[in-house]
């Protein structure tokens, strides 16, 4: 099965931002209205919010989360940003936002000042995985690269630039034994990761590749250019493109991209996503976590193009 | 009835005069509402990206192909490549277009009479109705394949591909206008032609093209606005790709694209977000200096 992500998960969050702009608006209007005859006056509307910031990845799904969450619990409105991982922890220690998304584990530093500056505790909660397959078209007869060898292709002094040079003689139906590189527009989140695990973050991509407008886009041009080798997310993959087993190292042994490898943290090109929390979490981000990680929260992850949790 | 009404002014109602005064300071609006969308739009589209202006480095932005906006060491904002991509695409697209597009306004206006006339003007503005992306797909799906296969190249989604999607989409536009054009020239020219013994190929050529010439360059240059202002369907068969093309297979990257591309993700105020403002100011400049110059090309046709 694989899952396609809906056109309203691809733009959904600003959608949604605006949404929340005029909701929260008015939210903050009634509470103010209400503030004078106490905090628990029968107001009715006023909904009780949770500032969700951080990941740049993790935007488009904390969105998804977002939008069905508002059917599963009215009295709850999240109000989801991006602005980056540290954005997000940056949130939690100065105590503006509730739940903060990261791509990545929250650093000692940070640790220590959220401890200084509020007294709390980080809490940590795994809620998906992040996962980039390797696309070539599916005649390539290529199985397996390595992290090093991806570098040398897309990095702006990369030396690969020949399909001869990884090894593969000649891809039945291609012209030429040029490497296609197909890469997204730079500032998706799925750009930002290939480039901090594969390209090096003091590095540039090589410019000239064909950047695709979506994940999706990606693995249909792979599926219809010999020639090309793309990333994309693990959910898009079909019938007319290859993914390759990826490894570390040229000589260490490749692994498949599969939930199972991502899991088990032996695929080289995946990662946990986290929301983190001040402290405890309130009972509302409580319910709110409990249900990310539940059947239906992790029903959204997959189909927003991400790894789910093992169950 | 008895007596009619004369037609004076006097015998007028007095609400069709005020409706009169009322149409009359309607359309006078809409006139100048033009003026004021299009100076409002400039002015909206330049206040975002203004400031950055004191910043840019200008020589970079028109001059370099170096488009990293995101870079987190230095971030680079050369345009060059942008605008020969918009540029190469237009030109190449208009290439293909305006031999198709004038040709074929000159056989439904021309040569063509009855049903074969109708068929052909509905069929064409079909063409004219089908939606940008649509054209994406067809660029990405059907003739990405093919340009691989027939012209034995690695990559599909290329210049050429995008100035075909071009072409078809101002052909539409270039034939209706070209036809009303021609259509406009008075039969006495074409009678006048017959009796001097003219050819019909002479006729076309030597009366009716001159005659209707600036119908026809306006024909020609809607087509020009339509190809560089469009996004969608570049966006998805240029194959999007910061380079300068060095043979019309090679995928470029558009103005219009990369605004589309890119803004969406940007958080508003950045650098990213003005500089891709700046680049909206750039299209419209380039717009005014292409409309400008056929104004000007105009004008000098007719002193002439």
């Amino acid at each position: 099965m694989i899952n396609y992500p809906s056109p309203v998960s691809e733009y959904g969050y600003r959608l949604s931002i605006s949404r929340i702009l005029c909701v929260g608006l008015s939210a903050g209007l009634l509470l103010l209205g209400c503030g004078k005859s106490g905090p628990d006056s029968s107001a009715g509307g006023a909904k009780a919010t949770i500032a969700n910031i951080g990941s740049d990845t993790m935007v488009n799904l904390a969105a998804a989360w977002a939008e069905a969450y508002a059917a599963v619990d009215k009295t709850v409105l999240i109000e989801v940003n991006g602005g980056g991982s540290g954005v997000g922890v940056k949130g939690l220690i100065n105590g503006t936002c509730e739940l903060a998304n990261s791509s990545r584990h929250i650093e000692a530093k940070e640790k220590e000042e959220l401890k200084a500056k509020r007294g709390l505790e980080a809490k940590e909660f795994i809620i998906a995985f992040d996962a980039l397959s390797i696309y070539v078209h599916k005649d390539n007869p290529m199985n397996e690269i390595s992290v090093e060898q991806l570098a040398e292709i897309y990095r702006a002094d990369g030396k690969i630039t020949q399909w001869k040079e990884l090894g593969v003689d000649s891809i039945p139906g291609a012209k030429g034994g040029e490497i296609v590189r197909v890469s997204r527009q730079n500032n998706s989140g799925t750009y930002e990761y290939f480039k901090e695990t594969v390209v090096g973050k003091k590095n540039e991509f090589k410019l000239g590749s064909l950047d695709m407008n979506g994940s999706k886009d990606v693995v249909e041009l792979v599926s219809k250019t010999p020639n090309a080798i793309g990333y994309s997310g693990m959910g898009y993959a079909t019938p007319s493109v290859k993914m390759l087993k990826v490894s570390k190292k040229k000589g260490e042994p490749a692994v498949a991209p599969s939930i199972a490898s991502t899991h088990d943290h032996t695929y080289p090109i995946a990662r946990p996503m986290f929301f983190y929390t001040a402290g405890d979490p309130s009972a509302t981000v409580k319910k709110y976590i409990d249900w990310v990680l539940s059947d239906a929260g992790q029903k959204i992850v997959a189909e927003t193009g991400y790894v789910p949790l093992p169950k | 009835m008895t007596d009619e009404p004369k037609p004076t002014r006097a015998r007028r109602s007095p609400l069709a005069l005020v409706t009169e005064r009322v149409v009359e300071v309607l359309i006078h609006v809409s006139g100048f509402s033009a003026i004021l969308f299009v100076f409002g739009i400039f002015f909206f589209v330049f206040k975002e990206g203004a400031p950055f202006l004191s910043k840019l480095d200008w020589m970079q932005f028109l001059f370099s192909s170096e488009w990293i906006p995101t870079s987190s060491v230095q971030p680079k904002y050369g345009a060059w490549a942008l605008i020969v991509g918009t540029m190469s695409v237009t030109v190449l697209g208009m290439l293909i277009a305006v031999p198709f597009g004038l040709g074929a306004a000159v056989f439904v206006s021309e040569f063509c009479t009855g049903r074969l006339k109708e068929t052909l003007k509905i069929v064409i503005e079909l063409l004219a109705a089908i939606p940008s992306v649509v054209w994406g797909f067809i660029g990405l799906k059907v003739m990405s394949p093919l340009i691989i296969s027939v012209f034995q190249v690695p990559v599909g989604v290329n210049l050429f591909n995008a100035a075909i999607l071009l072409a078809l989409m101002s052909v539409p536009i270039m034939v209706s206008i070209g036809e009303d054009a021609l259509k406009a020239v008075p039969d006495t020219y074409r009678e006048a032609a017959l009796a001097l013994g003219a050819t019909r190929w002479q006729t076309i050529y030597r009366v009716l093209i001159p005659a209707g010439r600036n119908g026809l360059l306006a024909a020609v240059l809607l087509g020009v606005g339509r190809a560089i202002g469009e996004t969608m369907a570049v966006l998805m068969a240029t194959g999007h790709a910061v380079k300068i093309p060095h043979s019309i297979f090679d995928p470029v990257r558009t103005l219009t694209a990369t605004i589309a591309a890119e803004l969406g993700e940007t958080s508003q105020g950045s650098p990213h977000y003005q500089v891709l403002f700046l680049i909206g100011v750039l299209l419209f400049s380039i717009t005014f200096v292409v409309n400008l110059a056929a104004d000007l090309i105009v004008k000098g046709v007719r002193r002439q």
